[in-house]
C-alpha cells in the first residue's frame, strides 16, 4: 500500500481523493439546485402572474368578467367570454379534424409500414414537427385563406374574407397531427409482439386486433397524445393571431372572426400597456391560461392512471 | 352489416394509408410552398438577408432583414447555451442517485406543466419581469424568454436519452469507485447521441418561437445595438410583416421564411448526423 512506500505518494493520493469528493461535494449542490429549478421557475411565473392580475380581481367578480362578453379596455369592461368561446370553438374544431387522422395515420405508421418506407415516413412526420408554427401560419395566409374564403366558405353559405375560426382550427388541426402521431407511434409500438400475435392466433382479422386490442392496450398513451395536442391547440398564438381576424365579438358562425384567448393578449398588449387595470387583465388572460394547462395534465396524469388499471393486458 | 370483416379490414387499411398519405403530402405541400415562394424572392436577390433595413423598413421594403437574422442568431444562440447548462444538470439530477424517487416524481410533474404551458406565458412572464424592474424589452430579455421556454424541452429529451442509456454503466462506474458525479458524466457520455439531437431540438424549437419574443425583445426594425438594446427575430418579422399591404415588404416576410425552415431542417439535419457520430460513445455501437 501506499503508507509504505513513502509519504510523499500517500498524501498525493489522499489530495485526489480530497479533491474528486470536493468535486462531488460541489456538484451535488449545483445538480440539486437544478432539481429545484423546475419548481422554482414554475412557481416564480405562477405567483408572479397571479399577483400583477390582483388589480384586476380585486375591482371584478371573476364569475362576471368569464361570463359576460363586453370586452372594451379603455372603457374598463372586461369580459373574456367571446375569447373563451373562441378557444373553444378552435380547440373543439381543430382537435375533431386532427384526431381521427392522427390516430389512423399513427396506425400506418406502427402496424402497417414496413421497412424503408416506415423510417421515411416516420423520420418525415417528426422532422416536420418541429417546423416553426409562423411558416405554418404564412403558407396558410397564402393558400389556406383563399381557398376558404372563396370556395369553403361559401359552399356553407357564409360570406368571409377567408379569416376567421374554421381557418384557424384547419390549420392548427394541421400544426399538431404530426405532433399527436408521433407520441401515438411510440406507445403502439413499445407494445409487446405477443399480443399482435395471440390476436391474430385465435382468428382475428388485422383490423379486429388493431381495434380490440391494440388500441385498448395502448389506448393510456394515445389518450394522453390528445390531450398534450390539446394543450397545443389550445395555447395556440402565432397562428390565431395570424388567421383569426382578430375582433371581439361572439362568434356568430364558424366562419365568423373571432379572438382566442392568447390573441387577446397579442392583439391588446402592445397598445394598452399604459392602462394598469389592462395591463392587469391581459396578464390574468396568462394565469387562465396556465391554470388550464396544468388541470389538462393533472386530468390526463389520472385518467392515465385509471385507464391503465382498466385497459391491462 | 353491410361490410363482412374482411372488406371492413381492407377499408381501414385503406384509411390508414389515406391517412398517412394526407398528412405527408399536407406537410410536403407546406414546405414545398415555403420554399417556392419564399426561394423565388431570395433567390433572385439573395443579399437582402444581409442588408441591413431602410429608415422605412416596415412601410416601403427599402434595404434587408439582416437585423433579424442577427437578432435570432444573438438571441437563440446564448439562451441554447444557457437552458442547455440548467437542463443537462436538471436531466443528471433526475435520473442519478441525487434525489429520493418521490421528489424526481414530482419535480417531473411540474416539468411536464411547463413543457405543456403556451410559449406566449412566457412572453407575459417576462413582460412583467421587464415592467417590474423598469427596464425595457431588450436583446437581453429575449434570451432569457427563449431560455425559459427551452429548459423544458431540453430537459425532456436528456431525461429520455439518460432514461435510455444502459444501466450496467452506472453499475459499472460505481462499481470501480466513481463519485456520484463521475458516474453522472459516464452516463451522460454513454446517452450522448440523445443528448446531443435533444439540444438541437431545442435550439431549432427556439429559433422557430415568435410567441416568446414578440413582447420581450422589442420587435425592434433597425440593427440590433448591444445587449440592452431592442432586437428582432426571424419569426416575429415573418410575423409582422406577412399580412402588410405592401407586396414588397410581404415578399421579404416569404424570403424570411426560407431562411427560417432552411435552417431549421439543416439544424435537425444536423442533429440526425451528429447523433450518428457520437453512438461511437454509446455502449453496443453505432446505432443511434
Amino acid at each position: 500500500m501506499a503508507g509504505s512506500t513513502g509519504t510523499e505518494s500517500a498524501t498525493d493520493g489522499s489530495g485526489r481523493l480530497d479533491r474528486r469528493l470536493l468535486v462531488e461535494r460541489l456538484s451535488s449542490y449545483w445538480l440539486g439546485g437544478a432539481g429545484y429549478f423546475a419548481i422554482a421557475l414554475f412557481a416564480l411565473i405562477v405567483l408572479t402572474l397571479l399577483y400583477q392580475s390582483l388589480p384586476l380581481l380585486s375591482e371584478y367578480s371573476v364569475v362576471q368578467m368569464l361570463t359576460t362578453s363586453n370586452w372594451d379596455p379603455a372603457q374598463n369592461e372586461f369580459g373574456f367570454l367571446p375569447a373563451i368561446v373562441g378557444t373553444v370553438y378552435v380547440t373543439l374544431l381543430s382537435m375533431a379534424m386532427g384526431t381521427p387522422i392522427a390516430i389512423l395515420a399513427a396506425i400506418y405508421i406502427a402496424e402497417y409500414a414496413e421497412g424503408r418506407t416506415k423510417t421515411l415516413v416516420s423520420s418525415l412526420i417528426d422532422v416536420l414537427a418541429a417546423i416553426p408554427s409562423v411558416i405554418f401560419g404564412l403558407v396558410a395566409l397564402i393558400v389556406v385563406v383563399p381557398l376558404v374564403g372563396d370556395y369553403v366558405a361559401p359552399a356553407f353559405g357564409s360570406d368571409t374574407t377567408g379569416l376567421g375560426i374554421f381557418t384557424v382550427s384547419l390549420v392548427m388541426a394541421i400544426v399538431v397531427t404530426p405532433f399527436m402521431i408521433s407520441l401515438s407511434v411510440e406507445s403502439l409500438e413499445a407494445l409487446p409482439d405477443e399480443l399482435r400475435e395471440s390476436s391474430l392466433g385465435v382468428g382475428a382479422t388485422k383490423w379486429e386486433t388493431i381495434r380490440s386490442v391494440l388500441l385498448r392496450a395502448a389506448g393510456p398513451g394515445i389518450f394522453s397524445a390528445i390531450l398534450l395536442g390539446f394543450g397545443r391547440v389550445f395555447g395556440a398564438t402565432i397562428v390565431p393571431a395570424m388567421l383569426i381576424g382578430g375582433q371581439t365579438q361572439l362568434p356568430d358562425s364558424l366562419f365568423a372572426t373571432g379572438q382566442t384567448l392568447p390573441t387577446l393578449i397579442v392583439n391588446d398588449f402592445g397598445e394598452l400597456m399604459s392602462l394598469p387595470l389592462t395591463q392587469s387583465a391581459l396578464i390574468f388572460v396568462g394565469v387562465m391560461l396556465v391554470v388550464v394547462v396544468w388541470l389538462f395534465n393533472f386530468g390526463a396524469m389520472l385518467v392515465r392512471r385509471r385507464l391503465q388499471r382498466r385497459w391491462q393486458y | 352489416m353491410a361490410l363482412d370483416r374482411y372488406a371492413r379490414q381492407r377499408l381501414f387499411g385503406w384509411l390508414a394509408r389515406g391517412a398517412a398519405a394526407l398528412v405527408v403530402a399536407v406537410m410536403l405541400g407546406v414546405v414545398a410552398v415555403t420554399i417556392y415562394r419564399g426561394g423565388r424572392v431570395f433567390l433572385t436577390d439573395p443579399a437582402i438577408a444581409v442588408t441591413p433595413p431602410g429608415s422605412r423598413y416596415m412601410l416601403e421594403g427599402d434595404g434587408g432583414f439582416l437585423h433579424a437574422v442577427l437578432g435570432s442568431i444573438f438571441i437563440v444562440g446564448p439562451a441554447t447555451v444557457v437552458s442547455m447548462v440548467l437542463a443537462v444538470s436538471t436531466a443528471i439530477y433526475l435520473q442519478s442517485d441525487y434525489s429520493s424517487e418521490r421528489f424526481a416524481d414530482a419535480v417531473n410533474m411540474f416539468l411536464n406543466v411547463l413543457w405543456g404551458t403556451p410559449p406566449i406565458v412566457y412572453g407575459v412572464f417576462v413582460l412583467t419581469v421587464i415592467i417590474a424592474v423598469g427596464a425595457q424589452t431588450s436583446l437581453f430579455f429575449g434570451i432569457v424568454a427563449i431560455a425559459i421556454f427551452q429548459y423544458p424541452i431540453m430537459t425532456r429529451y436528456t431525461d429520455e436519452a439518460l432514461r435510455s442509456a444502459p444501466e450496467t454503466v452506472k453499475e459499472a462506474t460505481y462499481g470501480l469507485g466513481a463519485t456520484r458525479f463521475e458516474t453522472a458524466l459516464m452516463t451522460v457520455r454513454a446517452a450522448l447521441p440523445g443528448v446531443v439531437a435533444g439540444i438541437v431540438m431545442g435550439f431549432a424549437r427556439g429559433i422557430g418561437d415568435a410567441a416568446t419574443v414578440l413582447f420581450t425583445a422589442g420587435r425592434s426594425t433597425n440593427m440590433p445595438g448591444g445587449p440592452f438594446e431592442p432586437a428582432t427575430t426571424l419569426p416575429v418579422l415573418i410575423f409582422d410583416q406577412a399580412m402588410s399591404f405592401n407586396a414588397e415588404v410581404r415578399s421579404h416576410a416569404y424570403a424570411a421564411a426560407f431562411v427560417l425552415i432552411v435552417a431549421v431542417l439543416a439544424l435537425i439535419f444536423a442533429s440526425k448526423l451528429l447523433a450518428g457520430r457520437y453512438a461511437r460513445f454509446a455502449p453496443g455501437g453505432r446505432h443511434s
